[in-house]
Order: C-alpha cells, then structure tokens, then sequence
C-alpha cells in the first residue's frame, strides 16, 4: 500500500510569540514494512532547522525560529509504502536493550485498577503472545475508542478510570499492563489510513511489546489489532512525551490556539475526496511548553 | 543488639546511650584520643558562661548572614537556622589521607563507570552489575548515550557521605553525585569559628577549607568545552530564591565571583547558551547547574518545568557547552547501584577499594531477601530509586505492625530494596541542654574532578544528630553541624 | 551585568521612591483636611485628589464605597490589593532588594529589610491622625535611608547607575502626575479666584514635592501659579523637578552608555525630552495648554521607561 500523508500544525499567537524552538519527531524510518519515499517538513517561517537523531533511534529536527512570529506552520507532507507483516516488526534497528522498556514512565505506570485488569484479561495463559493478543483483546474491550475527555497529558490510569480515551490513551493503558506483566513494550505514534476517510484530527498511536522468539510485535488496542500494512510507524518511545510529535517552547505570544490537519490517503486510489474537513483545535495559555498534539 | 558506638575524642568503643538516659559516667580526662587533647583540656577549663555567650554570638552571625535552610514555600517563618554545635569535629592527619586515597579511587571510579555505562558497557557485558539495574533505573538518561562528555568527566562535584564506627572503621553510607549541597557550611562553620575562637587556632595546625571557591572555580573552568574563550564564562544555575539551598547558590556564586542565574537568565540559539545581560546576550561556557535533570530542559524532559532552559539539552549535545555535573549522574548514587560499588571500585581502577561499603542486601537476590525477612526487626531497609513511593523501615525503632506490613510490602517487589545493618555511628562531644554530651555524626566531604585533577578541600561538613541516641544527622530531623578540622601534622 | 540583576535594581528603586511619594501625597491631604473649611479644608475633595494624584483609582472603587479619610488612607498605605500603596512598595521593593541581595550592599538591604520587617507593627492599626503622620514620617525616613545607603555605599559602576535611573524615571512620573491632577488649578483664570484655596492648593502642590522652602529661595515672591508650574517643570535646580529628573536620566544613560561602548534609543529618547525641556519658558508651555503639555510628557517619560527596559533589562 502506499500511503500519502499531509500533516499540518498551526500555531496562531495573540501576540508576537520570540524564541521559538520546537523538536519535531515526525520522520519516518524505513522497516521491512515500509518504504520511505518521499518526505518533507516544511515551516512556514525562517529559521533553523537541523536533524538528529534521539535516544530511541527516532529522528528528530530541532527547529528555532529566527524572529518574533504571530503565526506558524509546520507543514509535513510524504509518501511511504507499506507491506503486510501480521504485526512482527523487522529490519528495525534497535538502540537500546530490550530491559529498557520495562522501566516505569510517567503516563504509563499501572495502578492498583490496572494490575488488577491486567493480571485477569491474560488469565492462566502462558504464551507469551497469547497472553498479549488477551491483553489487546482486553484494553481494546475494556477502554472505549472514543475522543472527549482525554488530553495530551492524560495518564493511563486516569483513561482507564474513565473508561474512555483516544489511541495514545489505550496505547498507555496497553503499556502500564505490559509493564505490570514484565513484558517490555514501547508507545509507537505514526499515522493510520482508515478506508472510511482520510481526513483525521490527529495522528494515531499503538504499541510494540517484545515477544521472545519472534522480536517486537506491534499492536494497535484502538481498534484491537495487529498492526497493518495501514500503520504508518513514526516515532518510538517509552510512552507518549518521548514520542509526542512536537514539543515545543517560546517566550511571550499570549494565548496560543493550535489547529491540526491530518490527511491520510491511499495514493494508489481514486480516493473520493472527504468534504468535511478534519481539525482539531486546542489553545495553550502564555510562555507554555507546548504538548497539546494528543494522538488519535 | 545494643550498638557500639566510637567515641572520636575518648577513643572507647562502648555501647550507645540507651533510650531511658545518658550512659553512666564520663570518660576520665586520660582517655582521651592526642587529636582532642587540646580541646578537652579547653572545654574543661573555659567557664560555662563563655560558651554560652559564644554560642549565642553564633547563631547571632549565622542569622545577620542569612545561612537558612528554607521549607518550601514562600512564607518567612519558614526559613530556619540549621544549628551550629561550636565544638569542632578533629581528623587527624594520617586519618585524612586515608579518607583521601579513598575518595579519590571511589570518585574515579565512579566516572569511569558513568563513562562506561553510557558507552561500551562492558561493565555490564562482564557481568559485573546487571543491565536491567541500569536500564530501568529513571536515572539512566537516554539522551546521555553514546555522548562524549567534555573532557570524559561526569561528576565535577561530589559529596561522598562517610560515616565511622571505629579507630580505622570509616564507611562510605552514599554518593551523592546529582547536585550534592551542604558546602557552604562548611566554610561559615569555618569562618564563624575563627571568629569566636581565635586562641583555638593558635593551639592547632588546622588546614584550611578556605580554598575551596578556587578550587571549584579552577574545576568548572577546566571543564570548559574546547570551543570556548580563553577565558570561559561560567554560571550557577539556581532554581531561584524558593528553593531550600538558595543561600548556598547565592553564597557559592559571590564567592566564585561568577553569575547566579536563573533559567529566564538563559536562552539558547543555534545550539549555543547565551544569558541576557545589560551589554545584550552573553555566550555562557559552563554551567554549574544545581537543578535536578528532569527540570532542565522542558523539550527533554519534564515538559511542565519553569525551572529549566528550552534547547539547553541540545546545546549541549552539540558540546557548546558544559554542564557540572553532567546529566545522568544520578544512577551513580542509586541505592542499588550502590551496592555495586566494592566491584565497580575494583572493575574500573583495579584495586581494592580503600573505602568499604557499609554491607548491603540486595533483595532482588532470592538468598539475600530471605535473610532480610527473617532479620527485619534489626535492618533498615531502603527503597532504591524509581521503586514506587514504598518509604524506608528502621528496623530497630519500628514496631511488630510496622514491621509485618514492610514484610509484605518487600515480598510484593523485592527488586525495589536493599537492608543493611543498623550502624552505630561514632560520636563527638556535643552541647546539649545538660552540658556536653556524645552525639553521632557523620561526614560529607567534597570532592571536584576537573578536566586535569581532582581537588579535595581537606575537611568537609560533618553533620551531627543532635537528639540523644539519634542516628539521623539530617537537618530536617533535628540534626546540626560543626566544624570539621584535619589537623595538619 | 545580569538583564535580571538591572531590573530588580531598577524596580527597587522605582519602588522605594514610589513609597515616599504615597507618604508626600497622603501627609499633604492630611494637612489640608485638618484645616477648618472656610480656610482651605475641603474634607473628601483633599482625598479625592490625593486618590487621583497616586493613581490607581480603577482599583480603589471595587474595593471602598465612599472616597473619604478613612478609606483613602487605607487604600493608599496598607491596602495588599494596591499595588502602589506604601505597604506594596515596600514589600515589592524588598523582594526585588531579596533576589539581588549580593548586588546590594549590606547598608542597602538593611535598610529596605528591617523597613519591611517594621512596617508590620503599623499593619492592622486604627491609627489616630497624629500616629498617622508619625508613621508618614517613618516611610519618608525610609526611602532617606534607602537612597543615602545607596549613594553612600555602592561602588559607580552600572548597578549604581540603574538605581539612578529607576529613581528619576519614577520621579518624573510623579512630579507629572501631581500637575496632572492639579493643573486646573495652576491655570491663568483660577488666578483671578485668588482665594485663600487657591493658596493653599498651590502650597499643597509645592508640599508634595518638598519644594515649599526651595520656592522662597528661588524666586523670593509670593507664591504664583505660573511659578509653581515652572519650579515643578523647567527648573534644572530643583530635585523634584521633570527638568532635574531628565537631566539625572541623560547624565546616568550616558554613563551606561560609555560603559558599554555603545548607545541606543534610551539616550535619544532621554536626550530629546531634555533638550525640549531646556528649550522650553512657562509661558510657552501656558500658551499651548498646560494639561496637554502633561499629558505628553506622561506619554514621553513612559516611552522611556518601556525603552530602558527594552534596552537593558529584557
């Protein structure tokens, strides 16, 4: 499959907001499932923009504007072909040892509700990917797929008292449980292409756990799935706020109002055009450290 | 099991005060230790009412100066005055220089071991910690993978906490390798007792703790990355004035002579560190940062802190700039890592460690967790870091609930513990209400390793438990200090 | 220097001037109230105006029912929700002096610590008229000590003259806002009125900048409205004056300036006002309207203001 992405993030600013620096973690790598082909991040004001790469592996642009800007645009757009792989994630590089994804993170620790949940969705199962499909089963089950309540900085304890969250808060709920079941497992944010439409409000998240004998394997508890040829894999991390696709900071500005785009489409189709445009909008409060791109 | 404690001035080894009173009768004027004979002769000889009127002249000073320790919180009343106990604490010359060998393998050590575990690991590949400790641990910073810090070094300043239990028994309790504070004691103890007790100075060869500002200053400079001027600019960052050691980022800043900034004070550009002053933005070399990690960088880490400096972890990677200490340290002064430390020492200097640990219990070790359980009553146990929130057990002063309750708590998640024996920590003669009476101390000194050198300030900040019987020398328990002297010959 | 360091310096400044200017303002309404009415005192009418000469009254009507004795005072001394009251300044002028302790000498902390420490035993206090001018007295002992640490003590280099600058910018600001408030009554027609209030409303004003002696040694006449206004505005000698505050600007911007090696809009903007300034006769100023006058120099002075801490402070 090759899918098509645009990606855009508006920034307005009630004022002119100075010393802006944003770390964009919104470039995809290539995998034995997908293909990089093309790929762009264009910011619609001057500045630096220079690329490395993080802890994780995933890469990351550090963008600082030059000057005093009321509005911004980072605007990515790419091509990327996709191959079925049944979830088993190869030919991924990996910087750190599989350990590493069992130290406790921030939205992702499991509380007393969540140990309790995750030790009965896999039951006396033994096999390890059983054990996890019961968990994805599970979370996909127990959590509604539904975007209301939860935010960019909900944890997963908070979604799983509410039932109720959007992909990146079934993807904390998933690696809390994990966690709690000694399974090293890792948040993954990157793009989904729905055949229902293309226009979306954010990007998505699922996860990877590490089955032994087989390597990471992805799975997706918002629509409690494998991950498909329609995954689009961008970043990886402990949890969200390693993944998060822009982290950014400025000084002044005022209110921040923070509209998103996202478009993903199957370039091989004659995809029908969607009319109703998707957008989710947020406004942030004085000098914030920006955080507000929940992942759908 | 009634605890033996070390006298420093009369050199008995003898059991601790009970909890019902003070022990018996005091030592006679024979048994004291040459290193306090001439204190001893003064405390005997000066009238009462002379230390009294230098102890109130004392903590007059320590007021008129400011040194407090401030609650959190933004109220007055808040801020408190640690007390100052004037009888000083006496090290002779053969017992520092042993205490200095040892912290300066223990410190090397503990470099080469960040170095490793943020490089090859071979550390781990030899099976000399295991990995997961690492690799789990909060402390252990991604981003400090594979990065060559400047000039190698990780810890610039450490504060290694020794306590004594005998003539020639000194134990390292903990490394505190983040941004250990307690410094500036160290040197207003200092001050205030040339002050008051002029005479006392002339009696003894007392080194000087004087130089410790230079050689701070000289370490920070040292570190500055190749890119700097000739003359490198460095800053103390401070989380501001709310903070508990305000007054000894103040204090150190003044006497460094360097700027005491807050993250506002700084801005990045083009990876590079500049602070804004009134001449317009000024590039900064070196920061001597007494800001835990999670709060340095909001894009890095803890994206909801106002105490850090948006880009300043990519400055830094960049290798623009130095930051003391570097980031990630903290794994070195986990409880856990800790207990490693006899085999890190040997691993990484290939000697045996001059300064022993105190024995520790690793209750991820099945044999180990065993004998804990079944010896909870004379343990203390300890969280080690990112363990959850489950508190500490002194098991000697706990009760059978108390106890029962940390038993299950510690069968639940073994992995989060470590116990080690109760230690009686040695005592020094102290003025209490009824007098002069023996209380436990222990002693944190300093230690700076430069580019070039390590420096050690011979002294340190000896911390002693002012309530009768108390182990607990920490200030927000009733604890004080004193001066610490190393006798020079 | 810190950008930071120079602004708690300044707004300490500015706030501890601000402090003895509340204390001027309030003991001046104090007199006039005390006088029986047909000899000048006017009750509300003297609070009134002391309410309008301090500023800030956006902030007062929320807070009180009536303008009167009683609540100006309150307002204007020991209200926390006033920002200029004099317990504010004192207190934000402190925290300023706290984050800057080792830019200050110990003579200046001192003085603006135990002001603070001292201000608590006048908090709370049903105070009579006459404990009240005493404790007016106290604040203008204050800033007395303040400023004489501050000159006795700090070595001339930037930080001393960053003090400067925060005591003539708040200076003029006050000096302008009196003529603001009292204008009408400097002007040619009410000096036809002649009556013993106009007399006292001039002495007042002259009371309020400590220049009531200055102005009999100056001009050596009886007290004239046109006088007042040119003391108050163009006279070079007199402390209080815009004149005196602009020449106090250029002179210490310009010492930063050679400090620094360079200069900016600061200086111009100082430069400019002062030159107008020496340009400038009573009568002139009269011609073209003394209250639109006020008004721009207002504008001006805060333009400099917002200028300096572009310049050096942001």
């Amino acid at each position: 499959m090759r899918i098509r992405v645009v990606h855009e993030t508006v920034y307005q600013y009630d004022s002119p907001a100075r010393g802006l620096i944003q770390m964009l973690r919104l470039t995809p790598r290539d995998h034995d499932g997908q293909h990089v082909r093309a790929w762009r991040i264009e910011p619609t004001v001057d500045g630096r923009l220079s690329r490395r790469e993080d802890g994780f592996g995933n890469i990351v642009h550090v963008f600082s504007a030059d000057g005093a800007e009321e509005a911004m645009t980072i605007r990515v757009t790419g091509e990327v072909e996709t191959a079925e792989t049944h979830g088993v994630m190869r030919g991924i590089s990996e910087w750190l040892p599989d350990p590493f994804y069992l130290r406790e993170s921030r939205f992702a620790v499991a509380d007393e509700a969540i140990r309790a949940f995750a030790d009965e969705a896999v039951g006396a199962s033994i096999d390890p990917l059983d054990r996890l499909h019961r968990l994805l089963a599970g979370v996909h089950q127990a959590v509604d797929y539904a975007p209301g309540p939860t935010g960019a900085t909900t944890t997963a304890a908070e979604a799983f008292a509410l039932r109720k969250g959007v992909g990146q808060d079934l993807a904390h709920v998933f690696i809390a449980a994990a966690r709690h079941l000694e399974v090293p497992v890792r948040y993954v944010s990157g793009y989904y292409w729905r055949p229902d439409t293309a226009e979306q409000e954010a990007g998505h998240a699922w996860v990877e756990a590490r089955v032994p004998d087989l390597g990471w394997v992805g799975f997706d508890p918002a629509h409690g799935i494998a991950v498909t040829e329609a995954h689009l894999r961008v970043a990886i991390g402990l949890d969200y706020l390693d993944a998060a696709p822009v982290r950014g900071s400025r000084t002044g500005g005022g209110t921040e109002t923070m509209t998103v785009r996202v478009r993903v489409d199957d370039a091989r189709a004659q995809a029908p055009a969607q009319q109703a445009q998707g957008a989710a909008q947020s406004q942030m409060q004085g000098q914030a450290q920006g955080l507000a791109q929940a992942q759908g | 099991m009634p605890l033996s404690a070390f006298d420093e001035m009369t050199g008995v080894q003898e059991s601790g005060p009970s909890p019902s009173g003070p022990s018996p009768s005091g030592p006679s004027p024979a048994e004291v230790r040459e290193a306090y004979a001439a204190l001893k002769t003064w405390l005997d000889t000066t009238p009462p009412e002379h230390f009294d009127t230098r102890r109130s002249q004392a903590e007059l000073f320590f007021r008129r100066i400011g040194i407090t320790f401030a609650v959190y919180g933004d109220n007055e009343s808040t801020e408190r005055l640690i007390p100052f106990d004037i009888i000083p604490r006496v090290l002779t010359k053969p017992e520092w220089g042993f205490l200095e060998r040892g912290l300066k393998q223990r410190v090397t050590a503990l470099n080469m071991f960040l170095a490793d575990i943020y490089g090859p690991q071979e550390c781990i590949k030899a099976g000399i910690i295991p990995g997961d400790l690492v690799y789990r641990n909060p402390h252990y910073r991604l981003e400090m993978r594979d990065f060559e810090v400047p000039h190698g070094k990780y810890v610039h300043i450490a504060g290694i906490d020794i306590v004594r239990t005998g003539e020639d028994q000194f134990f390292v309790l903990e490394d505190n390798a983040r941004t250990p504070s307690g410094v500036s004691y160290m040197l207003e103890n200092r001050e205030v007792m040339l002050r008051l007790f002029p005479e006392l100075f002339s009696k003894h060869r007392v080194s000087p703790v004087e130089a410790y500002p230079d050689a701070l200053l000289a370490t920070l400079r040292s570190l500055a990355p190749m890119s700097a001027a000739r003359d490198p600019t460095v800053v103390l960052l401070t989380p501001g004035r709310f903070n508990s050691a305000f007054y000894e980022h103040s204090f150190l800043a003044d006497k460094l002579g360097v700027d005491l900034v807050e993250a506002s004070d700084l801005f990045t550009k083009d990876d590079v560190v500049y602070m804004r002053t009134t001449e317009g933005p000024r590039r900064v070399d070196v920061i001597y940062r007494r800001i835990d990690d999670d709060f340095l960088d909001p894009l890095v880490f803890r994206p909801d802190s106002v105490l850090g400096v948006p880009g300043l972890m990519s400055a830094y990677q960049s290798g623009s700039v130095t930051l003391a200490n570097a980031v990630g340290t903290g794994i070195a002064d986990d409880k856990a890592v800790y207990s490693y430390m006899p085999e890190i020492v040997r691993f990484f200097t290939g000697e045996e460690p001059i300064l022993h640990n105190v024995p520790t219990w690793r209750c991820r070790e099945k044999d180990a967790l065993s004998y804990v359980l079944a010896n909870l009553g004379d343990l203390v146990v300890k969280e080690v870091n990112g363990s959850g929130g489950y508190g500490m057990l002194v098991g000697p002063h706990a009760t059978k609930r108390e106890i029962e309750e940390f038993g299950r708590k510690l069968r639940h998640a073994p992995d989060g513990f470590i116990a080690q024996p109760t230690l009686a920590l040695s005592t020094c003669p102290t003025f209490v209400a009824s007098g002069v009476a023996p209380r436990h101390v222990d002693l944190r000194p300093f230690v700076l390793s430069g580019a070039d050198d390590i420096r050690i300030v011979p002294g340190g900040l000896t911390r002693v438990a002012l309530k009768e019987g108390s182990l607990v020398v920490n200030s927000s328990q009733g604890g004080g200090t004193k001066d610490t002297w190393v006798l020079d010959g | 220097m810190l950008s930071r360091t120079a602004d708690n310096l300044y707004w300490l400044s500015r706030y501890a001037e601000r402090a003895d200017f509340v204390a001027r303002i309030l003991d001046a309404a104090l007199r006039l109230s005390a006088l029986p009415a047909n000899y000048g005192g006017t009750d509300a009418n003297e609070w009134e105006s002391a309410l309008a000469s301090a500023g800030n009254i956006e902030l007062f009507r929320p807070l009180y029912d009536s303008v009167n004795e009683h609540t100006v005072r309150d307002f204007l001394a020991f209200s926390p929700n006033n920002p200029s009251s004099i317990r504010s300044c004192l207190q934000t002028a402190r925290e300023n002096a706290r984050s800057v302790r080792t830019a200050l000498t110990s003579e200046m902390w001192e003085a603006i610590n135990e002001a603070f420490l001292h201000l608590r035993s006048f908090e709370g206090r049903d105070m009579t008229r006459e404990e009240f001018a005493r404790f007016l007295d106290w604040v203008k002992g204050v800033s007395l000590a303040f400023d004489g640490s501050a000159y006795r003590t700090m070595l001339r280099n930037d930080a001393y003259w960053f003090t400067r600058l925060g005591i003539a910018i708040e200076r003029a600001d006050n000096t302008a806002r009196i003529l603001d408030v009292k204008y009408h009554v400097l002007l040619p027609e009410t000096e036809r009125v002649g009556g013993s209030l106009d007399y006292f409303q001039w002495t007042t004003i002259l009371r309020e900048v400590s220049a009531l002696t200055a102005y009999h040694w100056v001009y050596r006449e009886s007290i004239k409205p046109w006088l007042v206004a040119d003391l108050l505005i163009l006279n070079r000698e007199m402390p209080r004056s815009l004149a005196n505050c602009y020449e106090m600007l250029v002179l210490n911007l310009d010492r930063i300036a050679d400090a620094y090696g360079r200069r900016g809009p600061s200086q111009r903007l100082a430069r400019g006002m002062l030159a107008k300034l020496d340009d400038l006769t009573v009568d002139e100023i009269f011609a073209s309207g003394l209250h639109e006058f006020i008004e721009a120099f207002i504008a001006e002075n805060n333009r400099l203001g917002a200028a300096i801490v572009e310049q050096y402070l942001g």
